[in-house]
């Protein structure tokens, strides 16, 4: 970690900032009297749940607070003006030059119509003098600059050309355009892979040296905190928790809610496995799957999702499968479920032939396998009641409906809801209450598999390290089968009894958790290990005790 | 591309042919052409001559393949009527409906579309519901009975406006304002759908961030974004001007190919009736082909997948 530049006086003063939210709102305030400062060339981590204001504190230094929201209150100091009061013109000529962002989903902040290269431009055209020409020899500059392969390909594609990296990239080209005095990052890596945050972080690091750019960074990672923090202020509720430096804050956390936090963070600890596994409830040999795309100049493209994929997952057994997107994990989940059809190989479950079943044999093998999927936003129907929900599955595999109903009351109570849950409806509940309600429908039909494909990677830290908990004790009730699918190899490490490392359509190695972490043979899986953020403060021995 | 291309044209021969088949079906089953033609005191010989002079004598798989021969080969036959060419009837009129068609589709755009951005930008608030109750307004009030109300108005009232012919910007008022109004009320409601969706896209914000002016992210970063939708109601909407034309030229008595239609129907004369359905399906046709070709320029993503 590179040295803090010299600083005179903060760059960015928050005095009492307070965002209101409308009447109705579960609380009056989502940001409520906050002040901290931000000094030049500092990265400053704002670390905070779902809810704790931390997204809105960096929109309101942005005046991008959504319109519905009533005016802040407080005051923003930056260079002798308070960023609150500003006009419409004077915010203009500070936003991009002076001030910049870059936000969560990359390719999402893009604009899909222009190509990437106008986009950047844009800064230039409306900030600068420049003629065209001079404009793009300095894009051309800033791809160098944030290490983006072939620039002038790049100033030339579409956003949907381009992986998330290279979005992210293009993003920090576009903010660091003009040398602003402030960057503010919004999760800027939470949605790329691990390997990708790991060059995005260091290039942010370095930019932060050659440029002196002070940098907001929110994020709700420790492990990304670790990496790259100065200092870092912890939010909860809209109010700041605790602010010191980064070294004082992880290793001798002062408030109750940082040491929750902390705890809470997965490490790369591997759980020791299970004596006694069962029979085995999957099968899976050769699986192969092609998809054909479509690549940037227009010719037609195979690829191989699945190269001849071999499985097996004992009763009992949690077997997770890492890698990073476009690695076929997902692609695999979703043959062995036949979602999508395998072109080749076989699947057995429970010892009973899967692939191959149609029509009214196909419906009742499906009961076997059930999936948990990422967004419990998204995979509830937001018009059944929950108990219907969960019911809904063993009645229409036969169970009688009294039966079926106080199956899902048990269920509701084992994944540790009131049973008065069973009337109410999905939006009456969090995100984690919500992942629980899917975990309960998915065992509702007693299955021997069940998959989890990123199940835990849209929660908070410590709601995601309750499911895990919850899913490790149901299988130990129930002895179902995991298959349990991350990138996150922190996650994994804490659930899984097995890992399978996928790159590009193949498991490269698999073996034990802990023996595969101690001893990686193949230099994807050490690259994979290298980049979890926040390792070297993890692996400290004072580290990581419960509170 | 070329794929693309050989798709969509063997896809339009087959709606044209679905057409003109549905177009001879429904003729010849609607009663019998030469009675409607001659009137029903015509004398049996006289009807027998003229079922001969048209070929109606023949069977009917004869008269269709023959009648589709000629469709394909653009020869639309003769007027029953006035024994005139029927391309040359339908010609004459067809300056007239395409002026008043276009005048009306560019006053929609005119006002259905910037209505649309404006209430999708004041979400919720008095200028949205004005706009929307206007939008209502637009397309839930039968065309006819609006064209009356303006004649009663501008015409017998105010008499400011000539109630019915062609020939100057004045007579193209009425009848294209009146044509306008519901595809006006359609594209304001769509345009506002399309932007409510666009306006919150993250890149809608990260232009701000990069401090972008406001009107400059409304029209270039939002609008080209909101279009798709936009050009398929425009695309679907060009059916509505054609069957409005109908009406609107019946109102105000204006000599386009919708009277042309509305007056061979009821007389019968199966050649122009069915060179008309023809014209106009062919229209419709295009549009939706030009739409589809919007489509690839204006998102880059569709281009691809075209290619």
């Amino acid at each position: 970690m590179t040295d803090p530049i010299p600083q005179t006086g903060p760059l960015i003063d928050i005095r009492h900032l307070s965002v209101p939210l409308p009447r109705g709102a579960d609380r009056p305030f989502a940001v409520e009297d906050l002040s901290l400062t931000l000094n030049r060339g500092e990265i400053l981590c704002v670390v905070g749940e779902t809810g704790s204001g931390k997204s809105l504190t960096a929109l309101s230094l942005m005046g991008l607070l959504p319109t519905n929201l009533p005016r802040p209150q407080g005051e923003i100091m930056f260079e002798g003006r308070d960023l609150l009061r500003l006009s419409r013109s004077e915010r203009l000529r500070l936003s991009g030059r002076r001030l910049a962002m870059v936000f969560q989903e990359p390719i999402a902040a893009l604009n899909p119509i222009y190509r990437v290269g106008a986009q950047v431009s844009e800064v230039f055209r409306l900030h600068t003098d420049l003629k065209a020409a001079e404009i793009r020899e300095k894009v051309i500059e800033l791809f160098r600059e944030v290490r983006l392969p072939d620039p002038e390909a790049i100033l030339r594609a579409y956003p949907h050309q381009l992986s998330g990296g290279q979005c992210q990239r293009v993003m920090i080209a576009t903010a660091l355009a003009l040398d602003p005095a402030l960057l503010i990052a919004d999760e800027p890596t939470t949605a790329l892979d691990v390997t990708t945050q790991a060059q995005i972080l260091k290039l942010m690091l370095d930019l932060r040296s050659t440029h002196g750019t002070g940098i907001l960074f929110i994020t709700h990672d420790f492990g990304v905190v670790a990496e790259i923090a100065d200092r870092v202020a912890v939010m909860r509720h809209g109010k700041l928790v605790e602010i010191g430096t980064r070294d004082a804050v992880l290793n001798d956390p002062q408030a109750d809610y940082t040491r929750q936090l902390i705890a809470a963070v997965p490490r790369l600890a591997p759980k020791t496995t299970a004596a006694v596994l069962g029979e085995p409830v999957l099968r899976a040999e050769g699986l192969t799957k092609t998809y054909k795309t479509r690549t940037l100049i227009g010719a037609s493209r195979e690829v191989a999702a699945l190269k001849g994929v071999d499985v097996t997952l004992r009763r009992g057994e949690t077997l997770g499968l890492v890698g990073e997107s476009g690695s076929g994990k997902s692609t695999l989940a979703q043959c062995v479920i036949r979602l999508v059809e395998p072109d080749g190989g076989e699947v057995v479950i429970d010892n009973g032939a899967f692939t191959g079943l149609t029509g009214s044999a196909l419906r009742h093998a499906r009961r076997k396998v059930q999936i948990v999927f990422q967004d419990p936003y998204t995979a509830l129907d937001p018009r059944h009641a929950v108990g219907d929900a969960i019911a809904e599955g063993p009645i229409i595999h036969g169970l009688p409906r009294e039966e079926a109903k106080a199956r899902a009351l048990d269920l509701i109570e084992a994944v540790g809801l009131e049973r008065s849950a069973a009337r109410r409806f999905p939006h009456e509940f969090s995100g984690g209450q919500r992942q629980r309600i899917c975990i309960a429908r998915a065992l509702a039909v007693q299955p021997d598999l069940l998959i989890a494909d990123e199940s835990v990677s849209a929660l908070d830290v410590s709601v995601q390290a309750q499911i895990l908990e919850l899913l490790a004790q149901m299988q130990k009730d129930l002895q179902f089968g995991l298959l349990f699918i991350t990138h996150d190899l922190r996650v994994a490490s804490r659930i899984c009894d097995r890992i399978a490392v996928m790159q590009r359509g193949v498991i490269v190695e698999q073996g034990p958790a802990a023996e595969l972490f101690a001893n990686p043979r193949e230099p994807y899986t050490r690259e994979l290990l290298s980049a979890v953020p926040g390792r070297d403060w993890q692996d400290r021995p004072s580290q990581g005790q419960q509170p | 591309m070329t794929r693309f291309w050989l798709i969509k044209l063997v896809r339009t021969v087959i709606t044209l042919w679905f057409v003109v088949t549905f177009a001879f079906i429904v003729l010849r089953t609607s009663g019998d052409p030469v009675v409607a033609l001659l009137g029903a005191d015509a004398m049996p010989d006289e009807i027998e001559h003229f079922r001969e002079l048209w070929g109606l004598d023949r069977s009917l798989f004869a008269q269709y393949v023959s009648y589709v021969g000629q469709m394909a080969t653009g020869q639309f036959g003769n007027s029953l009527r006035d024994s005139r060419p029927v391309l040359e009837i339908i010609l004459e009129r067809l300056p007239a409906t395409a002026q008043l068609g276009l005048a009306a589709f560019i006053i929609a755009a005119i006002i259905g579309i910037p209505a649309g951005i404006v209430a999708a930008l004041r979400r919720g608030r008095l200028t949205d519901r004005i706009v929307m109750v206007f939008a209502v307004f637009g397309f839930a009030l039968p065309n006819f009975f609006l064209g009356i109300l303006l004649i009663l108005l501008f015409s017998l009232y105010l008499q400011i406006l000539p109630s019915s012919g062609t020939g100057t910007f004045l007579h193209l008022l009425m009848p294209s304002v009146t044509l306008a109004t519901f595809t006006a009320g359609t594209l304001a409601r769509f345009t506002r759908s399309a932007m409510l969706e666009v306006l919150e896209k993250p890149y809608m914000r990260a232009a701000s961030a990069r401090g972008v002016p406001f009107w400059q992210r409304v029209l270039f970063h939002a609008l080209p974004n909101a279009a798709i939708p936009i050009v398929t109601v425009i695309g679907l909407n060009l059916g509505q001007l054609v069957a409005g034309a109908i009406v609107i030229e019946s109102v105000f008595a204006w000599p386009g190919i919708g009277r042309l239609l509305v007056v061979a129907v009821s007389q019968r004369d199966l050649a122009v009736v069915q060179g008309l359905v023809l014209v106009i399906a062919v229209t419709m046709v295009l549009a939706n082909l030009i739409v589809d070709l919007l489509y690839g320029l204006l998102d880059p993503r569709i281009r691809e997948g075209a290619k």
